[in-house]
């Protein structure tokens, strides 16, 4: 996200820099000068002056605590805690670093708990799921943007009507037919494919990926078929190299989905062998055979992998989401 | 340009078959994008409908009953308990999870330092997996060693049995809903802020406007789409709350039992009657789907 860059259109003309000043120290400069284009409720100028100054310093660091005590601490809690010992857990005055460590505890979670194969589990339905998803909405965005065929805006306007479906509602016959596919007749219970064929198609993304790939010239399209390139090698070396954008941002929220799903995973895999990690962990909460320091390594362990997607994708998730809801 | 030319000359049979021919392939690039909506959207659809008719319960085939689904439901005072509770859930989560995430996006906006780490240190749960979130804050929550007693205990303020007691059950289910939740809502509102043009701020300023009256006359007015769609989409998120009730406090806790926990307890533990858990999710669709109705047509209309 580029909040803060101003932009040249609107915003008076970047401040001239000293020729001898390096990029690197140019952008060192005072965060509180900013230009006209980023100017918010309240102005720098407020800000600046005597009273203005400590209020701004002291919400900033009230605030900066209370996000670090309410959105991190969690998530420290939880990391930490599986490292002491269960007595220490239990005892009624918390410790905030704890007393005694026992490390070995995430490994005694991973085989007690079959961590490994929920892990590998919620793997294989995420990546599957994803690429399927992929597969499926790319060549029905193409066909609806690019090869417009007759009915095509009928097609996606009942692809479209179905984003009104909550899938709470659609809940027991998506389990009944999951369990007897009309047609084909067989029963998807406990295979990946009762993951993956309800979300192949996905009417946000074909609609998101139809719109990208509506903005693409249609000279381009000319012009490769003049190259005497078929339909599907159009949308193989012009098509899809063009929409890299547009591809990461639907495939992490694809992935991400998928990793978060419970009620339809719950559902769908009775079969503890074949549980997704989100299922497992629920399940063993139950049972009382876990303890709960090997559960808070397991409630880690099922959290580290969306979080290092987070880490490293975190620009690209977060203008995503907020272009994606507001004009999607 | 030039194919688009060369096609329009070609008459006759030539022309037609190579019509049906673009079709033929668009139609292929469409059939398991098609298929799958047939398969799992527009026919659970009609099907959930006969269904909410029918007496199923994977035993015998499926017959007719006619209304009897309803009727049983309106006969359930569960289904009332059901209704109160998702209602309940659903208005504290618009005041914790609407109403405070747009105070702290309007404050944040305000910073000039730190704004990255506010947007991912908020943001952070709302990457965990929600079953994970809902097991860790049951710890937290435990009456006997859980963290919040023992640091109400330490502050000598008063603990809470938080799920376990009827009072405090359905805001103990919001507050870790709202915890895992709030980062999707804030990083919308500050996409939102950041797009409110710097020029009325100045203006309302030269004319004298308080810092109050600019969030009145400027903020708000310019935030209104924003703030209406995400009515939206929190009322239709909320509404099929499930796993916080499931895990939290079980699906036969009429404190907390939810629509959608109802459905899945008709469905799948206690009746294993499909009718009628069909029947409660036509309710639920028609209900959600006005709003869908809306939000979708907002949307649109925006681009």
């Amino acid at each position: 996200m580029t909040v803060t860059t101003p932009s040249p259109a609107r915003g008076r003309a970047p401040a001239p820099t000293p020729p001898a000043t390096s990029p690197r120290t140019a952008r060192r400069r005072p965060p509180a000068r900013r230009t006209a284009a980023t100017r918010t409720l309240i102005s720098d100028a407020d800000l600046n002056r005597g009273r203005g100054r400590l209020v701004y310093r002291v919400t900033l660091v009230t605030m900066a605590v209370l996000f670090a005590l309410i959105f991190i601490f969690p998530l420290y809690w939880m990391i930490t805690g599986a490292v002491k010992s269960p007595v220490e857990l239990a005892q009624p005055t918390p410790t905030l670093i704890p007393q005694t460590w026992h490390p070995e505890t995430y490994a005694e979670a991973w085989t007690k708990l079959q961590i490994g194969r929920f892990l590998l589990n919620t793997a294989f339905y995420t990546v599957g799921g994803w690429l399927i998803q992929l597969v499926v909405d790319v060549a029905a965005a193409y066909a609806l943007s690019k090869l417009r065929p007759i009915l095509g805006k009928l097609v996606l306007g009942m692809m479209l009507a179905s984003l009104m479906l909550p899938a709470a509602a659609l809940l027991v016959p998506s389990y009944l037919t999951v369990v007897d596919v009309p047609i084909f007749g067989v029963n998807l219970l406990n295979t990946p494919w009762a993951l993956w064929l309800p979300g192949a198609a996905n009417a946000f993304n074909i609609y998101v990926l139809k719109r990208f790939f509506d903005q693409i010239p249609g000279e381009l399209i000319d012009a490769a078929s003049i190259d005497g390139a078929g339909r599907f090698r159009t949308l193989w070396s012009v098509v899809l190299p063009l929409s890299r954008p547009v591809l990461s941002v639907v495939s992490i929220f694809a992935i991400v989905g998928a990793w978060k799903d419970f009620l339809w995973p719950l559902l769908v895999l009775r079969d503890p062998e074949a549980q997704t990690i989100s299922v497992a962990l629920s399940r063993l909460s139950f049972t009382g055979y876990v303890t709960q320091n090997e559960m808070f390594a397991g409630l880690a362990i099922a959290s580290l992998p969306m979080i290092v997607i987070f880490m490293i994708f975190q620009r690209g998730i977060l203008s995503g989401l907020s272009a994606g809801a507001l004009k999607g | 340009m030039a194919v688009i030319t060369a096609s329009r000359a070609h008459r006759g049979p030539n022309r037609l078959r190579r019509r049906i021919g673009d079709n033929l392939q668009a139609y292929l690039f469409l059939a398991a994008g098609l298929a799958s909506f047939a398969l799992f959207s527009w026919y659970p659809l009609v099907k959930g409908v006969i269904l909410s008719f029918q007496q199923d319960n994977l035993v015998v085939p499926p017959y007719w009953v006619g209304l009897d689904n309803f009727r049983a439901l309106f006969a359930d005072p569960l289904f009332f308990t059901a209704w109160r509770n998702t209602l309940e859930f659903t208005g504290l989560a618009l005041v914790f999870g609407y109403a405070v995430p747009f105070v702290v996006a309007m404050v944040i906006n305000e910073f000039r330092h730190l704004k990255g780490y506010f947007r991912i240190a908020v943001y952070l749960p709302v990457m965990l997996p929600p079953i994970v979130s809902v097991l860790l804050w049951q710890y937290f929550y435990d009456p006997g060693s859980g963290l919040f007693n023992s640091v109400l205990e330490s502050l000598h303020l008063p603990t809470s049995d938080w799920t376990q007691s009827p009072k405090m059950a359905m805001i103990s289910l919001v507050l870790v809903s709202t915890w895992s939740n709030m980062g999707g809502a804030t990083i919308m509102y500050l996409a939102g802020l950041s797009t409110i043009p710097s020029e009325l701020y100045e203006a309302a300023e030269l004319d004298g406007a308080s810092v109050w009256q600019r969030v009145r006359h400027v903020t708000l007015p310019q935030m209104r789409f924003v703030l209406l769609v995400l009515l939206l989409l929190q009322i239709i998120a909320t509404m099929q709350v499930f796993v916080e009730p499931y895990q939290l406090t079980g699906t036969t806790n009429e404190e907390t039992i939810t629509v959608m926990v109802l459905i899945y307890r008709y469905a799948f533990t206690v009746n294993n009657d499909f009718g009628l858990a069909a029947a409660m999710s036509v309710l639920l669709f028609v209900v959600l789907a006005a709003f869908s109705a809306v939000y979708l047509r907002l949307t649109r209309n925006a681009d």
